[in-house]
């Protein structure tokens, strides 16, 4: 039942994406995300597009599995089009009964589409061409400047290291529990709402119990080994920018800039 | 009175890339009142087969029926399936919740919707059959009792459902020799005495070979035998073949069989052992006096 649930979308292969380090992609979504916000003529959509499109062909990921990144959040782009279409004010084009579709709107509204689909194409390049534990690794580094200000950014990113191991443990236990009580007749399809909660009682509590045994093993297991928190702590692999992260992250600020100067020249603007 | 498994293939993420062939056209016969062991390494497929036996999974295709009524099909009451054929997974005290102990036990009971009368009845039967004293441990919390007492007090959460078909799966696993031996105990007695159909699932030849009348080899999601302990133990290079080992008492019969003593090797426990190796001492010792 929990089978088929993938916590993150990694897909590894052996890209040139996928070799960047995981602070570059971070910083370089970062900007493309700024990018795809001050857009206001085809020009800059058309440039982000190809960029986008070229990334996407470098990163060897299959455009099936990027459709269905898409799924989830189709509708509400839908939804989102459909409202400026029919929200703004401006040049009548058709009426629909009550409903007044607008020039402005129906542009307004695909480009506000496209934005949200460049939007999911950057950080879906993101997060399946990284793996869970680079990308936190590189939230750790990109954040250790607010440590002297006392953040505890080291922690921070040992829990969502230690979240993201156990989600799938998690997930294995839940299905254990679930059919054992299942064999002894649980059954929470039926019956009103409270005695559908209730029923949720018998997978719930061994889950928390195994969970806080788990992190009692587990904390037990680390004070073993000296663990204690991010002080003078080094890593087996530092993360390390090579000239091809100096050069992406150049690209990608040459795209950002290159939206704003088209934007200010207002080139083929509308 | 059966399950009667029919070609039954499980994909594990079918159509995905993930696929896995998980069991593989397997075909079997459990007979009622038996003591069978399904027996593979880890991995081999053994636990996902049965827990098809219930209907907690469902096959891929294939079908099986539980006294000759298919199990697989929709529509089929699947409580009471369960109510017949109960499951205990491995290291069943992760499944306790409740507040008491009796509560705990009466869960499935209770599930079952009969009188209050009932479930105090079973509840206490399946207490004794696992040496535990309701009026001593009924009232406690599951959570105070050693790791012996609370697997103990999980197994009697499935007898009180009263099964006819208990599936156990390696119901042993991490409990000390002394633990270890209780349990195989109950479950002959379970089989003996209340006649029982015990299925368990295990990957130690040693403890299958104490009580199992009959013996299914899994190895990579297909049945490699089926048979009696003494048939499927005398193909013990193709047990080792896939990562089995002969209880050592058989092994060593087959050594002494091998150095050239005559020894019966059909040989599964200390006790038949015992009785061969006296044969052998007792014949010196003829022979020993004829000499003179």
């Amino acid at each position: 039942m929990f089978r088929n649930i993938i916590i993150g979308q990694y897909i590894p292969r052996d890209s040139k994406i996928h070799q960047l380090d995981p602070r570059t992609k971070l910083l370089s979504v970062f900007f493309l995300l700024i990018a795809t916000f001050v857009i206001s003529n085809p020009l800059g959509y058309l440039l982000l597009t190809v960029f986008s499109l070229c990334l996407v062909g470098t990163a060897q990921i299959p455009t099936k599995i990027f459709l269905q990144s898409l799924k989830p959040i189709f509708w509400f782009i839908v939804f989102t089009m459909g409202f400026h279409f029919f929200l703004t004010e401006g040049k009548e084009l058709v009426h629909l009964g009550p409903l007044v579709m607008t020039e402005e709107g129906v542009k307004r509204g695909i480009a506000m589409g496209w934005r949200l689909l460049l939007l999911i194409v950057f950080s879906s390049l993101l997060t399946l061409t990284t793996s869970p534990l680079s990308l936190t690794d590189g939230l750790e580094t990109l954040f250790n400047p607010w440590k002297r200000f006392g953040v505890p950014v080291h922690e921070m990113a040992m829990m969502i290291t230690i979240a993201l191991r156990f989600i799938p443990t998690l997930l294995e236990e839940a299905e254990k529990i679930l059919k054992a009580q299942t064999a002894r007749g649980m059954d929470f399809s039926q019956g009103s709402l409270w005695r559908r909660v209730k029923a949720l009682l018998p997978l719930l509590v061994p889950l928390f119990i195994g969970a806080f045994r788990r992190a009692d093993d587990l904390a037990v297991a680390m004070e073993a080994r000296c663990y204690r928190g991010g002080v003078g702590r080094t890593r087996m692999k530092d993360l390390q920018m090579t000239g091809i992260d100096l050069w992406g992250l150049v690209f990608v600020l040459l795209v950002l800039l290159a939206i704003i100067e088209i934007n200010r020249l207002g080139v083929w603007s509308i | 009175m059966s399950i009667f498994i029919e070609h039954l293939t499980h994909l594990y993420s079918p159509g995905s890339p993930l696929q896995v062939k998980a069991l593989d056209d397997i075909t079997l016969q459990i007979e009622a009142g038996e003591f069978l062991a399904i027996i593979g390494q880890s991995g081999s497929g053994k636990s996902t087969l049965v827990q098809h036996f219930n209907g907690l999974l469902k096959p891929s295709s294939g079908n099986i029926y539980l006294e000759g009524q298919n199990i697989t099909v929709k529509g089929v009451n699947l409580r009471l399936i369960r109510q017949r054929v109960g499951m205990i997974f491995q290291y069943p005290e992760q499944q306790l919740f409740e507040e008491t102990v009796f509560d705990d036990v009466a869960f499935g009971p209770r599930n079952l919707g009969i009188t209050e009368e009932d479930v105090e009845k079973r509840v206490q039967n399946a207490l004794a059959l696992v040496g535990l004293d309701k009026q001593k441990v009924g009232s406690r919390s599951p959570f105070q009792l050693s790791g012996g007492q609370m697997r103990r007090v999980a197994i009697a959460g499935v007898l009180a459902m009263q099964p006819d078909y208990l599936i156990l799966d390696e119901p042993t696993a991490n409990l000390d020799p002394q633990g270890r031996d209780e349990i195989l105990f109950l479950l002959d007695k379970l089989n003996k005495e209340q006649k029982v159909t015990i299925i368990l699932v295990s990957h130690s030849m040693e403890e299958v070979a104490r009580f199992a009348e009959r013996i299914v080899v899994v190895h990579e999601g297909k049945v490699l035998t089926v048979g009696t302990l003494a048939e499927v133990f005398a193909e013990e290079s193709q047990l080792e073949k896939v990562g089995l080992a002969l209880p050592p008492i058989t092994k060593l019969m087959k050594e002494l069989n091998r150095a050239g003593k005559k020894v019966e090797t059909a040989v599964f426990t200390p006790k038949q052992a015992t009785s061969e190796l006296l044969k052998i001492i007792k014949e010196k010792r003829v022979r020993g006096k004829k000499d003179v």
